[in-house]
């Protein structure tokens, strides 16, 4: 462990990717809340890079550089030109009972952690300490997917779990073989390009993208 | 610095240096927040002129208030005065002088916005029930988050000792730790909290519905007003040379001797201009928050606290 | 060579029917591709017999387990695609469907077969878990096709809850890969299941423990499994009815498949107690929800999406008591109920088109004017409630044995639950085909021989299984044990 520098940073780069969750957690503005998802972006891409360098795995640049495309170029400005073609740019949420979500996202990030302690132990990666935090993202993820009413939202919560995995793959095993990241990243493209299609379908047919009522099953 | 009259001395020149330091600091937030707005700024010792033309007013006490009213400003006054010996300036070992326990700093402050409070409330104003009102609240939610903080420290540190923290950080490594960076940020949060500052409060104004702290001083004038925004000015000094102490100790001094302690100076001079400018630059950007918003801005500190908190166990084990 | 075959026939057929699906031959050019499909797969079939045979560089491999799903799959989509063509021609008519959403349509029928084939060929359970995520998005496709309201918050759930389930299964996976790396190095040879089941002794225990907890979560909402099922009645009540048909038929056959093939491995490691334990508890679970829940439908698909649930979790049952009957008897049961949940979704479907709704209300009078589906709606119905000599019987009355002898304490509720399902279905069916007064609608065209081909199927099969498939289905059930 001679790296001490690109360690920290690391590690840095850990505790940011949590903080990003925890704000898309607390955040009004569905358009801030892109950017904070361009913003985990660029935590991924920073992380895989630095991972990369220290342990020599080459084909983690090339990660980087696809989620350096897909998440920090492509998906952002796909969802930006979505919302600005859905007039929803100054749109804003209504979030229930912050301070609860977020002494529930804590206890989540104990979870998760003390579940990946043992991992923790037996990975042999530079930057195993952050699996338990790439287990709290996806874990928190699914907090903001539940605890948002809007479909843009939801959307943005699922991308955020995917980018948990990728963040818990990178650490705990340099990255999964090639041709699964390949699938998954075909998979959350043409997924996006058909949430794009199903907001405006969505739209024509409720005039919002509000989903307060798929809450209750409106069968029988 | 060693000895008995040394570690008396010591402590003496630290007194008189945060007395003046703390309008000082004020002043140079004023003036670049002038600079920053594009106004003529007022000059940097303006607070000085504020404090000496107090001293010499009458001090006017409203009829009905009891005896706490006037005690409020000599107790605020002097636990910052306390306070500022148990934090470290210049050096990390101020002449055989154990430095405080962060705990007891936080109760110290704790007692000056109690009488505060309670001395606000004694005018019997709606304003100054209301401001008192707003300080406990801001307190009470500040205050969980400091002790995480400190606790954050401690876990580093070993010591809940602020000398011995800042030598710890001051020894270890320059590279940042996720639990110093998050404690960092929890800090800044509570410290414009803590110190009424935007995007809490105002303390540039004294508009009605939003004042925290000016609305608590409303019936304070003369010496009794000088003594309360000089512990005020203080206060603020007092939490950021606490942070520089915890979070950048780096050129400090770390051992007794008068050249350490001068180039120390020095270098904390150049800190407090640099946090005082960035203060002043947050504070313009910034817009004021709604009254109601406030719990969630200090949920954050709260939420920033423990997440430094937590890493330390997840990361730093 | 023949898995690549089988995989390119609906692949190939997606593209061209993406171009020319609105054209009057797609809906035939989409039976002929899926019987392709079928036939290709049957080839493949008879060279597996014993040793498994795999392409792409062992990326996709055929063995003893998966050759029946695939062939199952071949079956069921060729007969669906021969309802598909009478279906669509109605929906033709009624102004349903235009040229986009025909080719929409026809483009992913292929999509999904070729989605569900893929992941039933993946050696790579990396790919496996791409294939069942490209299953879900093209069924979101066929779910939303309608545009209704209803079926678009029918497919936006469908989405959002499997989008989250099976990101719990990537997680899965990547412990899976974690542990997998320190015995087979890294590198995509690591997530072969060949490879896997070779050193699955070796493998970190507490690591795979939890994977097969996030697998199972994951999985697990495909296969509708209680208390992750909320997505499934939506989904098959909101889309057409072949896809209804395909969803209940087979995608949560192939869900429950990845299952499995986790379980081989995990069970390796830990022991079959641990999996086995999950499997039993929260099939049971399924089972008694599912049944409890369909009392009180007043949607006919959505009923028997609630009985898919049910036959989903009785399979899951049989998987987790284990031994050889049981989990002959579960794979076994998963074959019997896809042909005849198909068959009754052919059914069903045709009959609320017939009437214009799917609900009970306003469906009546079948048996009295349309013979044929109101005979073979009450056969389907005795079949899928485990009537003798019907097949379902078989693998249920087998699953109950297996209870009997290793877990004794769960007979009873199997026994309860399958009582209640039998009367609270036999009651709702029995109400639809009785009546007198004859449906306002026009009698859609249909075609009768899906259905026979199923309901004879599950007949012949349930009276006795020929010696070549019991010996399959036995060599699958050892396999699955590491016996063979």
């Amino acid at each position: 462990m001679n790296h001490p520098v690109e360690q920290s940073v690391i590690q840095l780069l850990g505790g940011l990717l949590l903080l990003t969750v925890f704000v898309m957690l607390s955040i009004r503005r569905i358009f801030t809340m892109i950017r904070v998802f361009t913003v985990q972006g660029i935590i991924l891409t920073a992380n895989a890079v630095f991972v990369g360098a220290i342990s020599g795995e080459e084909h983690l640049f090339l990660l980087a550089f696809f989620t350096l495309v897909l998440k920090v170029v492509v998906l952002p400005v796909l969802l930006f030109r979505l919302i600005h073609r859905l007039r929803l740019r100054g749109d804003v949420e209504v979030v229930v009972n912050v301070p609860l979500t977020m002494v529930t996202g804590i206890l989540i990030v104990v979870f998760a952690s003390s579940l990946a302690a043992p991992l923790t132990m037996m990975a042999s990666t530079i930057s195993r300490g952050l699996i338990g935090f790439g287990l709290s993202t996806v874990l928190l993820s699914f907090l903001v997917i539940l605890s948002r009413r809007k479909a843009i939202t939801q959307v943005l919560g699922l991308l955020s779990l995917e980018n948990g995995l990728l963040f818990s793959a990178i650490n705990a095993t340099y990255g999964m073989p090639m041709i699964v990241e390949f699938g998954v990243a075909l998979d959350v493209l043409v997924g996006t390009l058909l949430f794009g299609v199903f907001f405006f379908q969505i739209r024509e047919s409720f005039e919002n993208l509000d989903l307060e009522r798929l809450e209750k099953t409106w069968e029988d | 610095m060693s000895g008995g009259a040394g570690s008396v001395l010591g402590s003496f020149f630290q007194i008189v240096l945060v007395g003046v330091l703390g309008p000082l600091l004020v002043g140079w937030v004023n003036w670049v927040r002038g600079v920053l707005s594009n106004r003529k700024p007022p000059s940097v010792i303006q607070p000085f002129r504020d404090l000496f033309k107090l001293f010499r007013k009458e001090t006017i006490r409203p009829s009905g208030t009891s005896a706490l009213f006037g005690l409020a400003p000599y107790v605020v006054f002097s636990a910052m005065v306390v306070a500022s010996l148990l934090i470290p300036v210049v050096s990390t070992v101020s002449g055989g002088r154990a430095m405080g326990d962060a705990i007891v700093l936080v109760g110290l402050f704790a007692l000056a916005r109690v009488f505060m409070a309670l001395a606000a409330m004694d005018t019997g104003t709606p304003f100054g029930g209301m401001g008192g009102r707003r300080e406990m609240m801001v307190g009470f939610l500040a205050e969980p988050a400091t002790i995480l903080v400190l606790f954050t420290t401690y876990l580093l540190s070993h010591s809940t000792m602020t000398g011995v923290t800042s030598e710890v950080v001051r020894e270890g490594s320059v590279l940042p730790t996720p639990s110093l960076v998050f404690g960092a940020l929890a800090y800044f949060l509570i410290l414009l909290g803590e110190n009424s500052r935007i995007p809490i409060d105002n303390p540039a104004t004294h508009l009605e519905l939003t004042m925290i702290h000016e609305a608590m001083l409303l019936e304070y004038s003369g010496r009794n007003l000088a003594l309360m925004e000089w512990g005020s000015s203080i206060k603020l000094l007092l939490y950021l040379l606490l942070g520089i102490s915890f979070f950048l100790p780096w050129g400090m001094s770390g051992s007794p001797g008068w050249q350490g302690d001068l180039l120390a100076l020095a270098a904390l001079g150049g800190k407090l201009v640099v946090a005082g400018a960035a203060l002043a630059l947050f504070e313009t950007l910034m817009a004021k928050l709604r009254i109601f918003r406030v719990p969630e801005f200090m949920t954050l500190a709260f939420l920033l606290a423990i997440l430094g908190f937590l890493s330390h166990f997840i990361l730093e084990v | 060579m023949d898995i690549l075959a089988t995989l390119l026939i609906p692949l190939s057929a997606a593209g061209v029917l993406a171009l020319f699906g609105a054209r009057s031959w797609a809906p035939r050019f989409n039976v002929v591709a899926s019987g392709m499909v079928f036939l290709s797969a049957l080839e493949v079939a008879r060279h597996v017999s014993g040793k498994g045979i795999f392409a792409l560089s062992n990326q996709l491999f055929a063995d003893d387990l998966n050759i029946i799903f695939v062939v199952l799959t071949g079956l069921v989509a060729t007969t669906t695609s021969v309802f598909s063509v009478h279906y669509v021609r109605f929906e033709v008519e009624r102004g349903q469907f235009d040229s986009g959403r025909l080719r929409l349509y026809h483009s992913m029928y292929q999509m999904l077969v070729f989605a569900m084939l893929l992941g039933l060929f993946s050696n790579n359970l990396g790919l496996l878990w791409v294939a069942l995520e490209a299953a879900t998005l093209s069924n979101a496709f066929l779910i939303s096709l309608y545009r209704s309201p209803k079926s678009l918050e029918a497919a936006w759930k469908y989405f959002v809850l499997l989008g989250v389930g099976i990101a719990q299964a990537f997680f899965g996976l990547i412990l899976l890969y974690f542990a997998a790396e320190k015995e087979l190095g890294p590198g995509g040879m690591a997530l072969l299941w060949t490879n896997l089941n070779q050193v699955k002794s070796h493998l970190n225990p507490q690591v795979l423990l939890l994977s097969f907890i996030f697998f199972f979560v994951g999985f697990g909402t495909k296969v509708g499994i209680v208390p992750l099922h909320g997505w499934l009645p939506d989904a098959h009540a909101e889309g057409p009815t072949p896809a209804s048909a395909i969803l209940s038929g087979l995608l949560l056959n192939v869900a429950l498949y990845a299952i499995i093939r986790i379980k081989v491995l995990v069970d390796g490691s830990l022991g079959v107690s641990f999996t086995s334990g999950i499997l039993i508890v929260f099939g049971l679970l399924s089972l008694w929800v599912a049944v409890f829940s369909m009392w009180g439908r007043k949607d006919v698909k959505r009923l028997f999406s609630y009985s898919s649930i049910e036959h989903l979790g009785i399979a899951t049952l049989g998987f987790g008591v284990g031994g050889e009957i049981g989990t002959l008897a579960a794979l076994l049961h998963m074959t019997f109920h896809s042909l005849t949940k198909s068959s009754l979704f052919f059914l069903v479907g045709t009959v609320s088109q017939w009437c214009g709704s799917q609900k009970f209300e306003g469906i009546r009078g079948v048996l009295k004017y349309t013979p044929f589906l109101g005979w073979s709606l009450i056969l389907s119905v005795c079949a899928i409630l485990g009537v003798p000599p019907f097949g379902i019987f078989t693998s249920e009355f087998l699953i109950f044995d297996a209870l009997l002898h290793w877990s004794p304490w769960a007979a009873p509720f199997l026994a309860i639950a399958l009582a209640v399902a039998f009367g609270v279905l036999m009651k709702r069916v029995l109400e639809l085909v009785a009546g007198e007064t004859a449906p306002s609608g026009p009698l859609p065209s249909f075609s009768r021989v899906p259905v026979g081909i199923h309901l004879f199927l599950v007949l012949i099969l349930g009276l006795g299984l020929p010696s070549f498939l019991w010996g399959w289905y036995q060599n699958a059930a050892r396999y699955l044990l590491g016996t063979l």
